[in-house]
């Protein structure tokens, strides 16, 4: 096996076992805006950034509406009302200038991200992974910017990108996610600071996965990041996400929007594994993971594919989805979701079938442990158009202890008479015969729980890049700790 | 190496097992013959630790350690092995990631290395290819979709992965034709040792005639009502169990 890949693993193997591995806070100097939310600081946000006049626009029409927008009510999850004045909205660590090469980094940054096992060091980016990674707000380092640079590729933070293909940036910002959608993704269209931006130029195939790992350091800092990433026609790429935060009393909020664009015969692959401090064994901090993330297949034939590990957080809030506007296009939603102790999670995906012949696929796996909760939430629509149109809904819930929960909550509307849609959804206990077969073959039961587990959720494991799957294994086992017994 | 006194099990408050004893001593192999609905099973699980079956009174010791005492792992790293009546189906879990796990599990509780992939593979194989058992039998989920036979023979394989102290053999014979049941006898006889022992269940006598008890016990009413040598099958075999049923005159 490949020695980065090796050292990656070995780096989460020297840290499963621990209660929350990546609890650990880094002293750092931060440059920070005035706590609170007005008008202000969008501006100072946009200042820092140095970006044209039309984003800071758009930014200010996002803040706007945001003052006059609800909360959204329907998620199944409980929790008191967030106090927005009560947040840092910018938090960048000090460098100066953005690092020219790894060796620029920070050090005690670099310590930060070998604790989380990102793979920074040139021999690992041989791995074929190619990392940007999200500091609080800013985004402190892309490796391997030059391979991808030759085949025409753009890989940087979105802030980059805003001054190196404004026009891109212009055209596609907003256009799958505007900023009215809905409260949490108003608010980051307004007080967004960083993240990730992928062009990949028609016909290229994408030579490498890629990676952004975001973290949250900073105590009472919102984490805003948005995410663009364009497949231009016949182009594939791959783009893993994963997320940590350190352990704190308090609820941090995190509200990033991700808004994917694939055109003719484009396909993109979407990968998260979250992880984001969950709280407590009694419920206490935890982030608040309310995210937007959509994609529009725009072009013929092409495919977006997303997969999403969800094993952190306090309360997860995310429908991942796909807007399927190019005839045969393929949307495609692999979902494990753990919720342990006092954890809610609701999720699921919107699959919205507008061209001829599209098709999409759901695979959805519960997991609800401790007294934790969680909700699927899809839905399918078929529109007049979408003649042939076909879905495929896979729903299962596994539930382990009795005072964990499960619902699901499927939508399903259907405006043309040629499409197909097909809805299984299963609910179960971890059964105690596999229980005992484990143990008896000397599998302790904690140990036994998470092999079942993972055996539950082998479908959607599948879909993930081979070097992640391993690491979501042992997720899958780590958040399921204290689960028995 | 394995004791049993006075046993008494109750499922549900209904009494299965009431002043049942066994001694098996190191390197032999006793046979339990009994009805359908006897209890042998129920032995077997509450050996074996299994939740749902109270132990109202008596003792159960392997190498002199209380087993009653112990966690249903740990009984395994202790060296018992229960081969299932009706094993158990993972799916999702490939058969070679479970049996690695397993074994290592109960090779790290005995203090010895943990095998690696490729160590593993070379041990499992070998033993696979003496069941007739192919390849492809790692790479499916564990016991998910096997047919019967299939499913018996995975379970020799993990015992003889496992190297018990003691194996129990719950019905290991049924459902078997007679190759597989060859089969299967080979894979027990091969790990005959005087350190290790066996208790094989069965209902019919054919097993026995490929593995030769050195004691056959008759199991009815909740206790052993009878015992004598390999001959005891035969007969009971000839006269089934319709006297054994009835309580003693
Ligand atoms: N888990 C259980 N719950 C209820 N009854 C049980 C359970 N296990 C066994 N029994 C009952 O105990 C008796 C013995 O069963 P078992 O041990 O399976 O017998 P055998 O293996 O000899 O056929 C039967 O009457 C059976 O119905
Ligand atoms: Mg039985």
């Amino acid at each position: 096996m490949d020695s980065a890949v090796q050292a990656t693993r070995d780096a989460v193997e020297a840290l499963a076992g621990e209660k929350y591995k990546y609890g650990f806070v880094t002293d750092i100097e931060a440059d920070t805006a005035p706590k609170g939310l007005n008008e202000d600081i969008v501006r100072f946000i946009s200042a820092k950034k140095n970006e044209p006049e039309w984003l800071l626009d758009w930014r200010l029409k996002a803040f706007r509406h945001w003052l006059e927008m609800p909360e959204p009510q329907w998620a199944k999850v409980s929790f008191p009302p967030l106090d927005y004045q009560d947040a840092y909205y910018y938090s960048a660590p000090k460098v100066g200038k953005r690092p020219e090469s790894l060796d620029e980094i920070d050090p005690e940054l670099r310590k930060t991200y070998e604790k989380l096992g990102i793979p920074l060091k040139e021999q690992e980016i041989l791995a074929g992974v190619a990392v940007d990674a999200v500091f609080d707000s800013v985004s402190v380092a892309t490796t391997f910017k030059k391979k991808l640079e030759e085949y025409g590729v753009i890989f940087c933070s979105i802030s980059e990108a805003i001054q190196r293909c404004p026009e891109l940036i212009r055209k596609y910002l907003g256009s799958v996610v505007p900023y009215t959608d809905n409260k949490h993704a108003t608010l980051n269209s307004a007080v967004f600071t960083d993240g990730s931006f992928v062009y990949v130029p028609e016909g290229v195939r994408c030579p490498m996965e890629l990676s952004t790992y975001f973290r949250i350091n900073a105590a009472k800092t919102g984490q805003f990041e948005r995410t663009l990433i364009i497949a231009d026609r016949g182009s594939y790429v791959s783009y893993l996400e994963g997320c940590t935060a350190p352990m704190r009393d308090e609820n941090q909020l995190h509200a990033a929007v991700v808004e994917l664009v694939a055109l003719d015969d484009a396909e993109i692959k979407y990968s998260t594994v979250q992880n984001w401090y969950p709280g407590d064994e009694n419920g206490k901090g935890g982030i608040y993971n309310f995210v937007t993330k959509r994609g529009a297949c725009r072009g013929r034939n092409s495919k977006i594919s997303w997969t999403q590990v969800e094993t952190g957080s306090a309360i997860t809030w995310k429908y991942p989805s796909c807007i399927l506007q190019g005839d045969n296009s393929v949307g495609e939603f692999y979902s494990i979701a753990i919720t342990n102790n006092y954890q809610q999670a609701d999720t699921g995906t919107k699959m919205i079938h507008l061209g001829r012949n599209t098709r999409s696929r759901i695979i959805s796996k519960g997991i609800s442990a401790g007294h934790g909760a969680q909700t699927y939430r899809g839905l399918v629509r078929i529109a007049a158009k979408a003649a042939g149109a076909r879905n495929h809904t896979q729903c299962d819930s596994l539930l382990i202890g009795d005072r964990s929960a499960a619902h699901t909550v499927p939508y399903i509307e259907t405006r043309n008479r040629t499409a197909m849609v097909e809805h299984e959804a299963t609910t179960s206990k971890i059964n105690d015969d596999q229980l005992f077969y484990c143990r008896q073959r000397g599998i302790a039961e904690e140990e036994a729980v998470a092999l079942i587990v993972n055996g539950f959720c082998r479908e959607v494991l599948q879909q993930l890049p081979m070097e992640f799957a391993v690491e979501a294994q042992k997720l899958v086992a780590i958040s399921l700790e204290g689960s028995v017994g | 190496m394995l004791t049993i006194e006075n046993l008494h099990v109750a499922v549900d408050g209904r009494s299965i097992l009431s002043g049942f004893d066994l001694d098996v001593g190191p390197g032999e192999v006793h046979a339990i013959m009994g009805p359908n609905g006897s209890g042998k099973s129920t032995l077997s699980y509450v050996l074996a630790g299994r939740d749902g079956y109270d132990v109202t009174a008596g003792r159960v010791q392997l190498d002199g350690q209380d087993l009653l005492a112990m966690a249903p792992e740990e009984r395994a790293a202790a060296g018992l092995f229960l081969a299932f009546q009706y094993p158990v189906e993972i799916p999702g879990v490939a058969n070679a990631t479970f049996l690695r796990q397993s074994l290592n599990a109960v090779r790290k509780a005995r203090g010895l290395d943990e095998l690696d992939a490729m160590q593993f593979l070379k041990s499992a194989r070998a033993r696979m290819k003496l069941l007739g058992m192919t390849d492809e039998m790692l790479k499916r989920s564990v016991n998910t979709g096997f047919s019967g036979g299939e499913k018996k023979r995975n379970e020799v394989l993990q015992m003889t992965l496992l190297e018990p102290r003691l194996a129990i053999l719950d019905e290991t014979d049924s459902g078997l034709d007679v190759d597989a049941l060859r089969i299967v006898a080979d894979g027990v006889n091969g790990l005959r040792a005087p350190d290790r022992s066996f208790v094989v269940i069965t209902h019919y006598q054919r097993l026995l005639d490929y593995i030769v008890p050195d004691r056959v016990h008759i199991l009815a009413r909740g206790r052993i009502v009878r015992s004598g040598g390999e001959d005891l099958a035969r007969e009971v075999e000839r006269t089934g169990y319709a006297d054994y049923l009835a309580p003693a005159a």
